[in-house]
């Protein structure tokens, strides 16, 4: 057996060689197995649904706050334009920018780099994993251009108007819409089996589990969680489609059924799946401060420990999405009691971050400062949760902007955040040059302060009584004051200074790719194993017989011991 | 040329091999899909008693016939298996051939069984005890039919002598599809 292992050790190896100079750029680039160029699509391709998405949010923010004007590159918005442009950016934002991006695209470069393996397990099921999702994208931006229009019955597709086409009006808008949103979960549960078998049995030798740096930890949970969540809901999506295409009755309570079962099925998904994008960005967070901070990361248990809770308990508070649709109130107050109980390993794992910055020489580069800017956007957005996981205030609350801004607030800095905070760290190591830190923070400053002007007035908004899903408000009088009036234009306009802001990245990116100065292999002198080869690495990550060992965990800077401020992992002692 | 299998693929931190792991974690996957909608299924059937008035149309005999076959099928995969171990390549083959036999006899009975329920006016749409009973049964049945076409696969290669241990691979995602049956059979047949 042990020669057989040796055998195909060289096969690999020299397979990999002699294959990858002389392949087509076809090949190369999209028929690749290579987790790097997979990554890459996954990044890239998020990446343009995160402008998509964006873009949808910019006509329906322009049609809340100048009503009926003609939105410049899009035209006047129609009602039910206005539904699909809402529910295409919900569902975009999340199923196509942020689990693609933090899960896919950063899982798929960081694991094998991270752990000192030449790739994932399983290329050609990775590789099949990105084209399923690629179908998906393909699938979703056909449904907003068939007869009747995209899906408009929200990201949440609650029956019965996303399951009678009498009521939704979009009958191949909304079963395309499913379709694609299910070969999506088929994606991600073929890229997660990887990621967690990849992580399990594929370390470099001496790499114990605690020494796993943390963003692999938490994108594997990540996973654990999405592929235990989703499996109900995908039962569930299976039910709806019958409704809607062979006209079943799961969801009709006239014919035996029950609407109330999709929020089940959907929330014992939809809650955990916040978690799932969450925690990818944390890991990349502690990462980055533990970096920046050259301090030892403060409780690496304690993180790893916490994240598991934080997924065990998001199992158990997904009514809390329901408060008002009629659930026994006594189920109610249980809910209420979980949820407030999540709140706990989430703070714990702020108060890691405050302790790991305390004492520690910080530099406040371009990543560190995404990363700091995430843990205090999404203290508000933890915080406002609060008051929606709490059944009493939750009535009052419930379906108005309050909600809209607090989950913005959550998933802003997650997908957005997170996203630049990991790309800019790691954009060095992928493409072998430094980004620009001038521009990097001119983008910055310009994406974090416009984010503030769009949702502050929106929790004000919401306490003020405005409802969600309001294509115009002029036709509610209570809620078409001027005051009202220029709170939605001053969140109107921030999010135009903010996509403003948005080519400044682009250009950064562009700019530095060509003409940036060259990294070296470890430019931010950090410890973790994807720092000790070419920046960017080669086909199989190392030359095979160079495939890093590990001798110690992911943290060990300002070792008393030594005159270098770091220890990378690799270093024997 | 076969592809290059990378190293990650070889090594074994936690000692069990890679592809064994995998299949596991696909068993996690499919538990969830199936408990999520059998978890459902209960709590309605708890919540309609008339259902039991549906439920006493289905055959529980043919029921009882396609359970027989399915274990069956379960039992010449684990020989298959036990081939697969001993290196005999052909005669695993055979026996996943037995299980692939077993699998279209299951289909063949199944539409047989549904050919007959729905001329009786028994369709999806009767009344969402038939809806649950086509949804489950054809999620079901979708897996023996990709369990067949994967097994179909293993048993060519098998019989070359090559990837025997995917033998036991699909033997084990076999048994689910198999635990999977028996839940059914008892939900949908028995419990009247």
């Amino acid at each position: 057996m042990a020669d057989t292992v040796i055998d195909v050790h060289h096969h690999g190896a020299a397979g990999h060689d002699d294959h990858h100079h002389d392949q087509h750029w076809i090949v190369k680039y999209l028929w690749s197995t290579d987790h790097k160029i997979i990554a890459m699509q996954y990044m890239f391709t998020g990446m343009a649904m995160g402008v998509i998405g964006g873009f949808m949010a910019y006509v329906f923010r322009m049609q809340l706050a100048f009503p009926g004007i003609s939105v410049p590159g899009f035209g006047q918005v129609s009602p039910g334009e206005y539904n699909a442009l809402i529910t295409n950016h919900g569902s975009i934002m999340i199923f196509w920018l942020a689990m693609p991006v933090l899960i896919a695209a950063f899982g798929n470069y960081l694991i094998p780099l991270m752990i000192g393996a030449d790739d994932m397990v399983f290329p050609r099921i990775n590789r099949l994993s990105f084209q399923i999702f690629f179908i998906s994208v393909v699938v979703l931006l056909a449904s907003l251009f068939v007869e009747g229009g995209g899906f408009g019955g929200a990201w949440t597709s609650y029956p019965p108007l996303s399951a009678e086409s009498t009521y939704n009006l979009t009958t191949l808008g909304s079963t395309l819409w499913l379709t694609a949103v299910a070969l999506e979960f088929v994606a991600f549960l073929l890229g997660g089996i990887n990621f967690i078998t990849t992580l399990m049995n594929s370390r470099a030798p001496g790499m114990r589990a605690y020494d796993i740096p943390m963003v692999c930890w938490m994108i594997v949970i990540a996973s654990i969680l999405f592929m235990l969540s989703v499996g109900p809901l995908i039962a569930g999506a299976v039910m709806l489609l019958f409704d809607q295409v062979l006209n079943t009755g799961f969801y009709d309570p006239a014919r035996g059924g029950d609407p109330i079962l999709w929020q089940h099925l959907f929330w014992f998904f939809g809650h955990p799946e916040v978690y799932v994008v969450l925690l990818p960005a944390i890991g990349i967070t502690v990462d980055v401060i533990a970096t920046f901070a050259r301090k030892k990361l403060f409780g690496y248990k304690m993180v790893l420990y916490t994240a598991v809770a934080t997924g065990v308990l998001s199992f158990f508070v997904w009514a809390h999405h329901q408060f008002i649709a009629g659930i026994d109130p006594r189920m109610a107050n249980v809910f209420t009691v979980t949820t407030l109980l999540i709140s706990v390993p989430i703070a714990e794992m702020c108060f890691v971050i405050i302790a790991t910055l305390y004492g520690g020489s910080i530099t406040l580069t371009t990543p560190m400062l995404w990363a700091l800017a995430f843990m205090a956007e999404f203290l508000i957005g933890g915080v406002t949760g609060i008051f929606l996981g709490a059944s009493g205030a939750d009535i009052y609350f419930h379906d108005t902007y309050f909600v809209l801004a607090h989950f913005h607030y959550t998933f802003f800095p997650i997908a957005i955040i997170g996203t630049f905070c990991g790309f800019t760290y790691w954009f060095p190591k992928m493409f072998g040059r430094m980004m620009n830190e001038t521009l990097g923070k001119i983008h910055f400053w310009g994406t974090i302060i416009p984010f503030n002007f769009i949702f502050i007035p929106l929790f004000v908004l919401g306490m003020g009584g405005q409802h969600r899903r309001i294509y115009n408000f002029q036709h509610f009088p209570e809620l078409a004051t001027d005051q009202m009036y220029s709170l939605r234009q001053v969140a109107t306009i921030a999010l135009l200074v903010m996509i403003a802001f948005q080519a400044v990245f682009v250009f950064n990116v562009v700019y530095s790719w060509l003409k940036g100065p060259k990294a070296g292999k470890n430019p931010w002198k950090a410890n973790t194993l994807e720092w000790t080869t070419e920046s960017p690495p080669p086909h199989g990550n190392w030359p095979p017989a160079e495939l890093p060992n590990v001798y110690r965990g992911p943290y060990e800077y300002g070792h008393p011991d030594r005159e270098e401020d770091y220890w990378p992992q690799n270093e024997p002692a | 040329m076969a592809h290059a299998r990378p190293i990650a693929t070889t090594r074994s931190a936690t000692g069990i091999p890679t592809g064994r792991l995998a299949v596991w974690w696909v068993l996690a996957s499919e538990v969830v899909i199936f408990g999520g909608l059998l978890g459902t299924y209960l709590m309605h059937r708890l919540g309609h008693p008339e259902w039991a008035d549906a439920a006493a149309h289905t055959q529980t005999w043919i029921g009882a016939l396609n359970t027989f076959v399915l274990l069956t099928s379960s039992f010449t995969a684990v020989l298959g298996h036990q081939a697969a171990e001993r290196g005999n390549g052909k005669e695993a083959a055979k026996y996943l051939g037995f299980t692939i036999l077993g699998a279209l006899t299951f289909l063949v009975v199944k539409s047989f069984e549904w050919y007959n329920e729905i001329s009786h006016g028994y369709t999806i749409t009767a009344n969402t005890f038939w809806s649950f009973y086509y949804t489950a049964a054809g999620l079901h049945a979708l897996h023996v039919i990709a369990g067949a076409i994967i097994m179909g696969v293993v048993a060519v290669d098998a019989f070359r002598g090559r990837g025997l241990h995917r033998v036991e691979l699909i033997g084990i995602y076999w048994h689910l599809v198999d635990v999977d049956w028996i839940l059914l059979f008892h939900l949908l047949y028995i419990a009247k």
